[in-house]
């Protein structure tokens, strides 16, 4: 483990950018903080931090200067990894037939991930298993993945709607990062310490002027992510989960959040493991050029269970059920871990407010249990 | 390409042109559209006025005088396909909010000789008096929309047409949420996309132009506006706007009456 100065921090980015990559990472827009390209630590939300609460996001000034003192903000990583739109392939009449060309003809540039948090790596590493896991491979994320660097940041403070620590998947990085930073800020003492995961990690940080940390300046470090975990207040109950919502399919409950569900599809949005997309085709008026394109779905649309003779959810009792259970039930069969990270974004981004670990609870409560 | 260009028409009621516009606007694709079409009747473009039959029949404007049923189900009769353009064509538009009052009073306070006005009661849209093919929403259209209906026609496919909420095309656009980040109240929630989020994008709720969504849950949504601090009245005016009597926008209104 090794010492960045606060002071340094843009050296690493410069290093990233002289290595050909772009940066993206948090930065403040329209009141909130969201990942978008950064051209140097200037660019980060220094001194910046949040407030969420169920449908409700603030930021606030800070008493300090940490560049990290936010928690995860209305955009995750997927937007660069599965973009929300994705042209696929283009198709000319050709004669009787067409010629088809790839969508993406551009090559993608590297892209280093400035800030990931340790519960967005886990989304990423959960839809690694989506779109890279079995017999079929998404190309275009792959080539989006194998280009991305990842700079994780841990995490030293916890949101009122993060619950990470229950889940699992915070508030300290374990695999996936090629460098993982944790920001200490103690009186005038400001620094990061650093660990490379790969090996193009270790050659970027190799490059920087760094020293080895000292016992205390690692603890400092360690300390505050622990207290990270063990102040967040809320918690997924997650025993059993897989098998209670499956006991619970005729749960009163489904009624009440149906009640106070808008169908939006914001939570899906804003999750960094939902996945889904829908497919359009479009035509030019001579009908001579079509395309196809990708798009992110979403279970809460109609249109998404839309089959001959009719929709198989159309209600949003249904269509809620559907989410959370695939998320905390079926997704442990498909892809042997639970869908959701705790990041909390579908808690303080659904404008009413409804929050799954609530919803757990009161399934828990009223519940069958096997 | 069919061999014979399919005529189209397009006809105006109750309403501001400004769908009509919508039309005009799509600069760079007019010249396509008129190669691809036949433009038979189009009064804010042409005074060249073709006869009908015609394939497609677009109306914009609301139906708000016993001529205008007449002259809608005449227009029916001509057109192959009819499709309703714009929030006064599919829900009445913002002059339906007369639909609340005594229609006989306005013509008596406004006009000299009320006995000349003949009106009915309520603005509705053309899809209450004749079959429509389909409804395009918006106040105004999105021209791609249209677009992409004209298109869909001409090749033979379903148009793409989302019905889905407002709030997917903030997500899909990056936009952050108002409603959440500053709470703003905004109408996204429950209102069918199509215009890109335009709003929301630029720091405003949206004033539901394109009519509620597929599923809409409005009393959810009021819920969260009453949250926000919105008076009894302030809802009910802000459900009722360009779509005021659209179902669930009208009940919702009439709930915080
Ligand atoms: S379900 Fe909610 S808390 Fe869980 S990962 Fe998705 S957005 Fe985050
Ligand atoms: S749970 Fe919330 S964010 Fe998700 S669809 Fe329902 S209202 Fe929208």
């Amino acid at each position: 483990m090794v010492i960045i100065e606060s002071t340094e921090l843009n050296h690493l980015l410069e290093g990233l950018i002289s290595r050909g990559y772009l940066l993206v990472g948090p930065t403040v827009r329209s009141g909130a903080i969201v990942y978008d390209e950064i051209r140097s630590a200037e660019d980060l939300p220094r001194g910046v931090g949040d407030e969420q609460l169920p449908a409700r996001y603030s930021l606030r000034r800070r008493d300090d200067a940490m560049f990290f003192g936010y928690g995860v903000g209305p955009v995750s990583w997927k937007k660069f990894l599965y973009p929300p739109r994705l042209t696929m392939f283009r198709a000319t009449k050709a004669g009787k037939g067409f010629t088809i060309t790839p969508g993406e003809t551009e090559p993608r540039p590297r892209t280093a991930f400035v800030g990931v948090r340790p519960c967005e790596l886990n989304g990423i590493i959960m839809q690694d298993k989506v779109f890279l896991g079995g017999p079929y491979v998404d190309g275009a994320y792959k080539k989006a993945r194998d280009n991305a660097f990842i700079v994780a940041v841990n995490c030293t403070e916890s949101g009122a709607n993060c619950f990470c620590a229950s889940m699992g998947t915070g508030p300290g990085v374990t695999k996936g990062f090629d460098i993982a930073l944790t920001e200490v800020l103690q009186g005038k003492r400001h620094y990061f310490t650093a660990e490379a995961g790969t090996s193009l990690g270790k050659e970027v940080l190799g490059a920087l002027s760094t020293r080895e940390a000292t016992d205390p300046e690692a603890k400092a470090g360690l300390d505050a992510v622990a207290r990270a975990g063990t102040s967040q207040v809320k918690r997924m109950d997650v025993r059993d989960l897989p098998q209670l919502l499956n006991d619970n399919f005729e749960n009163p409950r489904w009624d009440d959040v149906a009640k106070r569900c808008l169908a939006c599809t914001n939570c899906t949005m804003v999750c960094p493991t939902c996945f889904c997309s829908t497919v359009e085709d479009s035509t030019d008026l001579t009908g001579t050029h079509a395309e196809r394109t990708r798009k992110w779905d979403s279970c809460f649309t109609m249109d998404f269970t839309k089959v001959a003779g009719g929709n198989i959810r159309p209600s949003t009792r249904a269509r809620y059920r559907q989410w959370l259970t695939h998320k905390l039930s079926n997704w442990m069969n498909q892809f042997g871990t639970l869908g959701c990270v705790g990041c909390g974004r579908c808690i303080t981004w659904c404008p009413s407010g409804i929050d799954l670990t609530a919803e757990v609870d009161a399934i828990r409560g009223n519940g069958v249990h096997a | 390409m069919p061999l014979k260009k399919p005529k189209v028409a397009v006809f105006k009621f109750a309403s501001c042109d400004g769908c009509q516009l919508s039309l005009l606007d799509a600069e760079d694709e007019l010249l396509l559209v008129a190669g691809a079409v036949d433009i038979a009747n189009f009064p804010e473009a042409s005074r060249r006025v073709v006869s009908g039959p015609y394939d497609i029949g677009l109306v914009e404007g609301s139906i708000t005088t016993p001529h205008d049923v007449e002259r809608v189900r005449e227009i029916r009769k001509q057109c192959r396909v009819l499709i309703a353009i714009g929030a006064c064509a599919t829900a009445g538009g913002i002059q339906a909010l007369r639909n609340w009052k005594d229609v006989k009073e306005f013509t008596r306070t406004v006009y000299a000789s009320p006995e000349y006005i003949s009106t009915l009661d309520r603005s509705m849209p053309v899809g209450s008096y004749v079959h429509v093919d389909f409804e395009l929403r918006g106040c105004p259209i999105n021209k791609a929309q249209l677009l992409e209906v004209l298109n869909a026609y001409l090749n033979k496919r379903k148009p793409t047409i989302p019905t889905n909420s407002v709030c997917m095309e903030c997500k899909l656009r990056g936009s952050v949420c108002v409603m959440v980040a500053q709470a703003i109240p905004c109408l996204g929630p429950a209102t069918q996309a199509g215009c890109g989020a335009i709003c929301p994008t630029f720091d405003r709720g949206c004033y539901g132009c394109f009519g509620p969504m597929e599923n809409p849950n409005t009393s959810a949504l009021a819920a969260q506006f009453e949250g926000l601090g919105l008076s009894r009245h302030d809802i009910m005016l802000s459900f009722r706007k360009f779509n005021a009597y659209a179902d669930a926008f009208r009940k919702e209104s009439d709930a915080h009456e």
